[in-house]
């Protein structure tokens, strides 16, 4: 049914949404949690810079990873010659882009539910002893549960889509960084591959419902799990 | 276990200075209006709002002291905490929340005491229930047990009722009661209902716009005149502490008795010997110079004028005390006039009715 290069493009396309979304989850957890229920100077400028990669358009996003992390680049230098790490032209690269452009779905759901969690609550366990970080792994976490879940899959979701940041920054390389979307791109600049176009459309419609149907099957599930 | 508070602390315009000391186990009201700060102070005891001075010691470990920089975060203070809207943790089990703070305390209780306070508290069948399930009078006694379980040095107990309907503050008030007379531990009880307090309190701390102004025993503070003028609420009455001494079971009645005489009530399912509080409002009671023989009224009792005061513009408010029992009787000036009322003198009061707790005519607890 499906060729072995789209296959390779499909598999690709979910290990690198799921590195993306996973690397980026506990970030996205960390600075929810400081930024919910806290005012200081300087907060609205964090948490629009935090923001930021939802609106940038992602060729820009693409394009300045690659004049930071680019072999030749400053910092992508180093990192390839301490710790032999290279983003550049690397399916880790196509991870890095797609954590960085989808963080902002996680970030701002986690956030809206930490942000949900009655303060009251917190309150009663400092009075039966728990401390901040006894707080935050029994309460905030498992309280945050829906946010975190319905987030991740929107993060998910909106990596397998990724196209502008990956090809500016990580290019079209098959087996390491052609993805779905941009495998329907190749497909559709080479002549007669409009039929192959098609299949990987239909493809990628068929995940997007998998998912969508699966977040609201785990989202009711951990609605009476956390007791809304 | 006592307790000492001295704080003060302004809002931006409110300011509340509290200052009071509780050395016995028992219940001490925090009797205000609302608005009058008695959920800061016990806030403040619990270390949920640091005061701008102050200083507190529970149970001789000073948790606050602001001029020597002290302030012990309220997860190590010991404080338990009942909540007006319980605030318990929704993902979690009853039992769960149960166990929070006992798994929690440095020196986790015995789990017979689990087991005692499950039982004390009527929770044996909600165990197992999701939290969020309980009706408003389960959910406070799960708080109530989840308070007791984690063996603090003090209770804080905040409104619990007041966000309950009459049929559910009768639920919990005999679990209440029994947590009283075992008398374990201090309990702070904040409220502005005087019901509550008059069943409930042993003392009381009159709390008023952000000030304590007055302390002393419920027995005494509810009679008191000056007590009323401080709050500006209408006269108390009086709370009188009694034991069953007798059932007429042909006529349908029960006696009283206090030092200071008998008083007579409905029949009452109550074993003999066991106490029992009663409020008697001063509406509620008629003075006569003399010994009224032919009377409808059960309950006749000689008395001796303490204090006179003028109530509005019509009534005067006269305390009287009988054996140690203090009461209010509230008559028009005209009357107090014609019986030419003297501290010092005898008088008979006639009670029109006697309010007995509606649970003592059916249940036994």
């Amino acid at each position: 049914m499906l060729s072995p290069a789209e296959i390779e493009a499909l598999l690709l396309s979910l290990r690198i949404s799921a590195v993306a979304v996973l690397c980026a989850l506990p970030v996205a957890i960390a600075l929810a949690a400081l930024l919910a229920h806290r005012r200081f100077p300087g907060k609205a400028i964090i948490d629009g810079a935090l923001h930021l990669p939802m609106v940038l358009p992602p060729v820009v996003v693409g394009y300045l990873l690659l004049i930071m992390l680019g072999t030749r680049a400053p910092v992508g230098a180093w990192l390839l010659e301490h710790l032999g790490i290279r983003f550049a032209f690397s399916w880790t690269g196509a991870a890095l882009a797609s954590g960085i452009i989808t963080f902002p779905f996680q970030f701002r759901a986690i956030r809206l539910s930490i942000e949900a969690i009655d303060s009251g609550i917190g309150d009663a366990a400092k009075t039966l002893g728990a401390g901040v970080f006894d707080r935050f792994v029994n309460l905030t976490l498992p309280l945050a549960l829906p946010g975190i879940i319905a987030g991740a899959v929107t993060a998910f979701a909106a990596c397998l889509g990724e196209f502008g940041a990956i090809i500016t920054f990580v290019s079209n390389i098959p087996g390491e960084t052609r993805t779905l979307p941009l495998a329907i791109y190749s497909a559709l600049q080479s002549p007669g591959g409009e039929v192959e176009a098609a299949r990987l459309s239909m493809l990628s419609i068929a995940l997007a419902l998998i998912g969508v149907t699966l977040a609201e099957f785990a989202d009711r599930r951990i609605r009476v799990f956390a007791g809304r | 276990m006592s307790i000492s508070v001295r704080i003060r602390h302004d809002f931006g315009g409110f300011e509340l200075a509290a200052k009071f000391a509780v050395d016995k186990p028992g219940i001490t009201a925090l009797f205000g209006p609302s608005g009058s700060g008695k959920t800061s102070i016990v806030n403040t005891i619990a270390g949920l709002l640091r005061p701008q001075e102050g200083n507190i010691v529970i149970g001789g470990e000073t948790v606050l002291d602001t001029q020597s920089g002290i302030f012990v975060p309220p997860q190590q203070r010991r404080v338990g905490y009942v909540f007006q809207d319980a605030r318990l943790f929704p993902h979690m089990s009853v039992e769960h929340n149960l166990r929070f703070g006992w798994r929690r305390a440095p020196i986790p209780a015995e789990e017979s005491e689990f087991g005692r306070v499950v039982s004390l508290l009527g929770l044996d069948a909600l165990l197992t229930r999701r939290s969020v399930k309980l009706s408003g009078g389960e959910k406070n006694r799960v708080a109530l047990g989840r308070a007791l379980l984690a063996t603090p040095r003090i209770l804080l107990l905040d409104e619990p009722l007041a966000a309950l309907d009459a049929a559910r503050k009768a639920e919990i008030m005999p679990y209440l009661e029994k947590l009283r007379d075992e008398a374990k531990l201090p309990m702070l009880y904040v409220s502005h209902s005087l019901d509550e307090v008059a069943q409930l309190a042993d003392s009381v701390i009159i709390v008023k716009d952000g000030q304590t102004v007055a302390q002393g025993p419920v027995f005494e503070m509810l009679a008191d005149l000056d007590i009323s003028a401080l709050t500006g609420a209408p006269s108390f009455g009086a709370v009188i502490d009694t034991r069953v001494s007798a059932h007429h079971d042909a006529d349908g009645l029960s006696v009283l008795s206090f030092d200071g005489g008998e008083l007579i009530v409905p029949l009452l399912r109550r074993d003999i010997g066991q106490r029992l509080r009663v409020r008697i409002r001063a509406e509620d009671v008629m003075l006569a110079a003399e010994e009224p023989r032919t009377i409808s009224a059960n309950n006749v009792l000689l008395a001796t004028v303490t204090t006179l005061r003028e109530s509005g513009s019509t009534h005067a408010d006269v305390q009287l005390q009988c054996g140690k029992a203090r009461f209010v009787a509230r008559i028009t000036r005209a009357s107090a006039h014609r019986l030419g009322l003297n501290p010092g003198m005898p008088i008979f009061a006639i009670m029109k009715s006697v309010i007995v707790d509606p649970q003592a005519h059916t249940v036994a607890p």
